[in-house]
């Protein structure tokens, strides 16, 4: 048996047999509240798998989602809830954990058919980075806030800044990542900037939202709903001549990743380094395998570490390997966020970037990147506990 | 070391910091308001230790202490804000906020705002000096502690 259980893991016994989305709008323009899009989300979901709704039999969900198992249950119709699961965790690091948390449920027999699932309606529920309205906070805000820490881009500003500080990484890298998801979602009608490219200079004029980072290189804020249906590699394998196999899902979160005040041991971490090693281990691959890459960009920063951290590049070479020319689609050596991601695309804290990554398996891209038989998409970089997955075909179990 | 002269960097108006209602933190909150810094050190393994907690994260004893520490570190990182989300900020323009190490504390980490000229080089590494902000009209009233570098 290995340290790591690799080889008790997911490898290739689950699949992703469907995925579904509703428009999507930007913040606060969703004519349907929120529980709406999600069943909008998951009907879709079964719909492209061709199943009934009524198959499902578990949900797994992540950063509080509002959107609560048994509520849906009775919505769809189910005769009988076998499994629920909430990731622990704000922000999107849970986005590819729920994926691993619902091929855990199918793999050990817990349930048969699990929705991973993400409603969000900003409209209703209000909007993410406002900061503390509060009179007074108490435990760890109460060392940010009353200093002006408060958003998500204040509170993940200073991790950027180190790394530049520490491995010499230029903006210029940070910019090519924010022109990819631009370029890709002018291909892409399902993106909310569809039809608004961006070029250099514009990003390099944009305004500071706080230093390092330029409004380009923060992550949109969206209204809408995204679902993948689970079930194991012999369901999805009568539903489909070319099953999307999850090959491997993984939580990552190194030593003292939650201490408070910014004081986790490693600070200008993505928080994949340990997780990276797992997931590889398990899906049985290597990075040089990696055929395209969903890397969640609540910040442009944040990719450049998780890409390091998957040893798709290196702290040395990054600069010259992540440019706009090898992060694109059509030919880039390193394909990444082919549906404009987090940036472009939308921000539903990230599952949209998973379902890319089935798409991109299937075949059936926007941004297609030819022959894909490994697909990697990770989730919440820099929070405490983020996550990744690999997607694949058949073929990479020979 | 020093006081605020007059006003306060950020306005009036922010979420203000309480005390946990379990106990957990209130030697900090104590040593603020009487300007002096005080972390945690474990009693057994003589760790020092921040964020606060009950538990030493380097050897898991319960016997963390609170000890107070000479008031001075060096910038670690920094970010200077420029978008305001809160509503009293929208009128204040930026404002700079920094990450500081304590090295004679095991390289324990401290967030503050840095006091001085808005526009200047912020230069990683460089030594700086803590600066007690007395607010004696919040509700409880409370202490911050910024950063300012250090005069020689």
């Amino acid at each position: 048996m290995s340290a790591s259980g690799a080889d008790r893991g997911l490898r290739g016994r689950t699949a992703v047999a469907g995925v579904g989305e509703t428009t999507y709008y930007k913040r606060g323009q969703s004519t349907d509240p929120e529980f709406v899009l999600v069943v909008k989300a998951i009907l879709a979901a079964c719909e492209d798998a061709g199943i009934n709704p009524r198959e499902i039999d578990g949900f797994c969900s992540y950063s509080n989602d509002r959107n609560a198992p048994a509520r849906l249950a009775n919505a769809l119709g189910l005769e009988e809830l076998r499994y629920s699961n909430m990731q622990w965790g704000g922000g999107g690091g849970g986005a590819a954990a729920v994926v691993q948390n619902a091929a855990s449920a199918v793999h050990a027999g817990s349930a048969n058919v699990v929705v991973a699932y993400r409603g969000l309606a900003q409209g209703q529920f209000g909007r993410f980075g406002q900061g503390g309205r509060r009179p007074a906070v108490r435990g760890e805000f109460a060392y940010t806030l009353p200093y002006g820490v408060m958003s998500p881009a204040q509170m993940y500003a200073m991790r950027t800044t180190r790394l530049m500080w520490e491995h010499g990484i230029d903006r210029s890298t940070m910019r090519a990542v924010a022109l990819a998801a631009y370029h890709h979602a002018q291909n892409n009608p399902r993106a909310v900037m569809y039809g608004r490219p961006l070029d250099a200079e514009t990003y390099d004029s944009s305004r500071w939202i706080t230093e390092p980072f330029r409004l380009y290189d923060c992550c949109l804020e969206n209204d809408g709903g995204a679902a993948m249906i689970v079930t194991s590699a012999e369901r999805a394998a009568d539903l489909s001549d070319t099953p999307v196999l999850v090959l491997a899902a993984q939580q990552s979160g190194g030593h003292r990743s939650g201490a408070w005040v910014h004081n986790p041991t490693d600070y200008a971490t993505s928080s994949f380094k340990l997780g990276a090693q797992h997931l590889y281990e398990q899906a049985g691959v290597t990075p040089d395998d990696v055929d395209v890459v969903q890397s969640y960009e609540n910040f442009t920063g944040a990719v450049v570490m998780s890409l390091i951290e998957h040893g798709l590049c290196t702290y040395e070479n990054a600069n010259e390997v992540l440019t706009f020319e090898n992060l694109r689609a059509d030919g880039g050596s390193i394909p990444l966020n082919t549906s404009g991601g987090n940036l472009a695309e939308c921000y539903m804290h990230g599952l949209g970037m998973q379902i890319e990554a089935v798409r991109q398996v299937r075949g059936d891209s926007t941004n297609q990147v030819p022959n894909v038989n490994v697909s990697l998409s990770n989730a919440g970089p820099m929070v405490e506990i983020a996550s990744t997955a690999i997607y694949g075909t058949a073929e990479v179990l020979g | 070391m020093s006081s605020l002269a007059e006003g306060t960097y950020l306005p009036e108006g922010l979420t203000q910091p309480a005390p946990m209602r379990d106990g957990m933190d209130a030697p900090y909150w104590e040593g603020t308001h009487e300007h002096e810094l005080r972390v945690q050190r474990c009693a057994d393994c003589g760790t020092h230790q921040w964020g606060p907690d009950w538990v030493c994260h380097a050897c898991q004893s319960l016997n963390v202490e609170w000890v107070t520490v000479e008031p001075t570190a060096r910038i670690y990182s920094w970010q200077r804000v420029h978008h305001p989300v809160h509503p009293a900020l929208a009128d204040h323009g930026p404002y700079i906020v920094v990450l500081v190490e304590l090295p004679h504390a095991d390289n324990l980490r401290m967030l503050g705002n840095l006091l001085g000229d808005l526009m200047a080089d912020i230069v990683i590494g460089s030594d700086v000096e803590a600066v007690f902000e007395d607010h004696d009209n919040g509700n409880p009233p409370y202490t911050l502690v910024h950063w300012q570098a250090t005069r020689s």
